[in-house]
């Protein structure tokens, strides 16, 4: 039997501003000797009080408008208690009750919608080391991390395809990214991951009204890299069907993934779920936004990539395919239309994103005006007669005879040799079309 | 008598006349530390380099700190056992705000631990003791901050309040307490008990010592998200008062002779032109559950921290009172009774605010007794888990409510000093402090000292 995966994502962004969350450390925390970031509040030392960081609510805001969403003008933290050793407080303050944005979508593709549920702010905790010092097996913890601001974006379960999901994480990437908010990258943990799945037996329709979705639902946990949780979710595709299959019930459950094993494992039961006993943050006032600074939001946001995109296609003539690869980041694409607007009237916008992507120029390295000289230039011919040109092909069919033979029992790929002999009779500027057209003409007739 | 009788403005004028020095003046409050605090147990870590602070400092006043607000490098427990030996890596932004202004720290004073009572009986070291009589209560939390202002161990004390915390020590101990506003003074740096009440204050032998500190440690501050830049509101003249004695705070299971010196009291601000008037306002005891629920809720998340990193001892070395206000934050919490209990205590202390804000537009300043009763015997809190919130019944109210309130001397009882509170608006900490300091001028109250 077929079934149709129903995926749901929550993906973590830290965000890249100079200071952490709710003290003046440095949020920076990549490669950072452990615990030099710290200070009373992100220790969690009795006493100490957390003052939110103004940019990180700003860039949220930034971010739950680019995703279209509702954004609250009242909106407040709360507490989310549990212990672990790596949140000092015992308890994370993340935003319950009322996050910054909610009810938004993503466009993944032309008519097909991810509706985000809602877009919030909270701290990121500290990092556990298993590891050995000595003969002793040790849990050491870096509090550098330890209050860095985090945004959650969580989706509606309207994945239905692991393709669907790839396309999301790349786009939302992009627009990140091009709101320079963090570089949402997932090797260095900056941009995490989590999915739930359920397979459903039926044709599932987006938006799937919430009593028609599959009576349980798996969560996939700190799983460190995109790859990984592809390769999570493929599995549990797997796993999931095969006990359907079977007539087996799937358990609702939290699993994460080994990569020994190339599988995921149980890690909690739903039984086991915790109660956070989440109350509003008394140490920090609700957040209040008048309609003005609300509306002052949405003028501060960039053309985004998608967007862009389309305009490129529409504007330039570029395919899609183009207009995708030139918005990947914001510099290419200025790149481009600077190249465009300062070009001559022989080298189409086309060809110049076709240089750029198929040359791989490093735009760093080479001006516009550089790159136009060099399109100029490849498109600048030696001209030379008719009769010169028949005379050299002459020449080098009577020169290259065992190419001849071999071209006419059908080896055409040699064709591409005879050219390289003429460029190097005529010179490196030589017409390769004119001599391509000349070449096969004689090869046909004698 | 020595100098450390004297009160603030004294002890400052007196510097400034070099009439003594600061050296002088910091020995005389140890030495009636010494004296006299093996009776009385006010004071938990001293501060081994007070007097060479003295040397370094001319105009240095001798202040003692309650143990919850953390001073850099002065043990700092909250008078609790998973705290002993712990010494803080930075001054609380109140104390810094203190030395700022020449205090300089004879040490730190006992109280309920973690500020869990309104008795200093549960405090991990032994309960402080009432100087007007050694066989009763101080008050608390901020007992020992009171006592030592009360026996003149200290020209003045911070303290800090959730719900009657610096009111109830500084009435049954005959001194000046003063609650600012929430938001008024800075946290940073308090070992929070209930993070949505806790106000620091000062503790002083008269209003306008009260005042003196009052605006040293008020204000915004970058650590606290909660303080709040506000101004002070106009300041009325006594003869423009009207004040209101609200009927439900006289209450008839109080003493009924404390209830008769406050009304006594009152006729006080009478003759000097303000108008009294009776008036009713939402019955005290519907905040006692209000401030339970939230006051327990919130303990249970802030004392969370103590868990994981051990600043001192294991978490087994929370004491019984602890540990019951865990558990009941941690129940009213859980999911399925949040709504119930949470949520509904919140939605009652709206309701709280709201009377006040009503009876504000009617009179300017509330008159009531602080404390029911005046100071009870040591050991009456055994086996009642609820005496500090049905002691502090006539505080909590405007606790819960943010407002500003002070208590003063208004008489005795049995030869037990009796205190009146005066709540005020909120952010109208000048209007109370007026009207307090015109009491003060007209009666001698506060020029009575304990026996020791």
């Amino acid at each position: 039997m077929k079934y149709t995966p129903v995926i749901g994502l929550e993906t973590h962004v830290e965000l890249a501003t100079a200071s952490k969350m709710f003290c003046g450390c440095s949020a920076e925390h990549f490669q950072a000797p452990p615990n030099t970031h710290t200070c009373p509040v992100c220790l969690g030392l009795p006493g100490a009080l957390p003052v939110p960081n103004k940019r990180a609510v700003d860039w949220t805001l930034l971010l739950a408008e680019a995703l279209q969403c509702q954004l609250n003008t009242q909106s407040h933290f709360d507490r989310k208690n549990y212990f672990y050793p790596d949140l000092p407080k015992s308890y994370q303050i993340t935003q319950y009750e009322k996050p910054l944005g909610e009810n938004g979508q993503l466009e993944i593709a032309p008519g097909k919608i991810i509706r985000i549920r809602r877009v919030h702010l909270e701290e990121d905790t500290g990092k556990l080391q298993h590891t050995q010092i000595g003969s002793d097996r040790v849990v050491l913890v870096d509090f550098n991390r330890s209050g860095v601001p985090l945004v959650e974006i969580v989706t509606e379960p309207d994945f239905r395809s692991l393709e669907e999901v790839d396309l999301y994480v790349k786009k939302l990437q992009r627009i990140i990214r091009r709101l320079e908010i963090s570089n949402a990258d997932m090797e260095k943990g900056s941009m995490r991951l989590e999915p739930s799945i359920s397979l459903s037996g039926d044709e599932v329709p987006v938006p799937l009204p919430n009593d028609q979705l599959p009576p349980y639902r798996v969560e996939l946990k700190n799983i460190n890299s995109f790859r990984f949780a592809r390769k999570a979710l493929e599995y549990e595709i797997q796993r999931q069907s095969e006990l359907l299959t079977m007539g087996q019930k799937v358990l609702q459950q939290t699993r994460g993934w080994s990569e020994d094993k190339n599988a995921t494992f149980a890690q909690r039961e739903k039984e086991g779920e915790h109660d956070y006993r989440y109350f509003p943050e008394p140490d920090i006032p609700p957040l209040e936004f008048t309609p003005e600074e609300l509306e002052a939001i949405k003028h501060k946001i960039p053309e985004l990539p998608y967007p862009r995109a389309v305009r490129l296609i529409n504007q330039y003539g570029l395919s899609d395919y183009q207009a995708d690869l030139l918005t990947e980041n914001k510099d290419l694409a200025d790149y481009f239309e600077k190249a465009v607007t300062t070009a001559a009237k022989n080298v189409s916008p086309k060809e110049i994103a076709n240089w750029l992507i198929n040359k791989k120029i490093d735009i760093a390295k080479l001006s516009p005006q550089a790159l136009l000289a060099e399109i100029a230039s490849a498109k600048e011919t030696t001209t030379i007669s008719d009769e010169e040109m028949e005379r050299m092909v002459r020449e080098v069919l009577a020169e290259n005879s065992q190419a001849v033979a071999d071209y006419r029992k059908g080896k055409t790929q040699i064709l591409g040799f005879l050219i390289g002999c003429m460029v190097k009779k005529i010179g490196p500027k030589a017409d390769r079309n004119a001599i391509s057209q000349k070449l096969q003409e004689k090869l046909r007739v004698s | 008598m020595g100098l450390n009788s004297l009160t603030l403005r004294e002890a400052q004028e007196g510097l400034k006349a070099k009439k003594f020095t600061s050296q002088e003046l910091v020995k005389d409050c140890l030495d009636r530390i010494e004296e006299t605090d093996g009776k009385i147990r006010a004071f938990l870590a001293k501060n081994p380099l007070a007097l060479k602070e003295a040397t370094e400092n001319p105009q240095g006043i001798p202040v003692a700190i309650k143990d919850n607000f953390n001073t850099s490098g002065l043990e700092t427990t909250a008078s609790s056992n998973i705290l002993k030996g712990y010494l803080p890596p930075y001054d609380a932004t109140v104390v810094r705000k203190v030395k700022e202004n020449n205090g300089i720290i004879l040490g730190k004073t006992n109280m309920d631990a973690f500020a869990h009572g309104s008795s200093t009986e549960t405090s991990d070291f032994g309960p402080t003791k009432n100087p007007w009589d050694l066989q009763r209560l101080p008050g608390g939390s901020s007992g020992g901050s009171a006592a030592a202002v009360a026996a003149d161990q200290a020209i003045f004390a911070i303290g800090s309040e959730t719900a009657g915390s610096i009111r109830g020590p500084a009435a049954w101990c005959g001194i000046v307490g003063l609650k600012p506003t929430y938001g008024r003074v800075s946290r940073y740096g308090l070992i929070a008990m209930a993070s949505s009440t806790d106000s620091p204050g000062p503790l002083t032998k008269t209003v306008g010592d009260a005042r003196t500190v009052y605006h040293w440690i008020k204000g915004q501050d970058p650590h606290d998200a909660t303080t709040v830049d506000q101004g002070e509101g106009t300041v009325k003249e006594i003869r423009d008062l009207k004040i209101g004695l609200p009927k439900e705070y006289f209450r008839p299971e109080g003493q009924k002779e404390v209830n008769e010196t406050v009304w006594q009291a009152a006729k006080v601000f009478e003759r000097l032109g303000a108008r009294l008037v009776e008036i009713s306002l939402f019955d005290p005891q519907y905040a006692i559950s209000v401030y339970t629920i939230v006051q327990r809720s919130e303990v249970s998340s802030n004392l969370g921290r103590f868990t994981g990193i051990r600043f001192g001892h294991g978490r087994e070395t929370f004491n019984a009172e602890n540990k019951r206000r865990i558990m009941l934050g941690t129940y009213a919490l859980s999911a399925g009774y949040y709504d119930a209990y949470y949520k509904k205590a919140q939605q009652v202390r709206t309701v709280i605010i709201d009377d006040f804000k009503k009876t504000f537009e009617k009179v300017d300043l509330i008159l009531a007794p602080t404390m029911p009763s005046v100071a009870p015997r040591l050991g009456v809190t055994q086996g009642q888990s609820m005496y500090g919130e049905l002691a502090d019944i006539l505080t909590e109210p405007s606790s819960v409510a943010g407002l500003p309130a002070i208590s003063l001397p208004c008489g005795f009882v049995a030869g037990l000093p009796v205190g009146l509170q005066l709540i005020g608006p909120l952010w109208q900490e000048e209007m109370i402090l007026k009207a307090a300091e015109e009491f003060e001028r007209n009666t001698a109250w506060h020029k009575e000292k304990p026996k020791l």
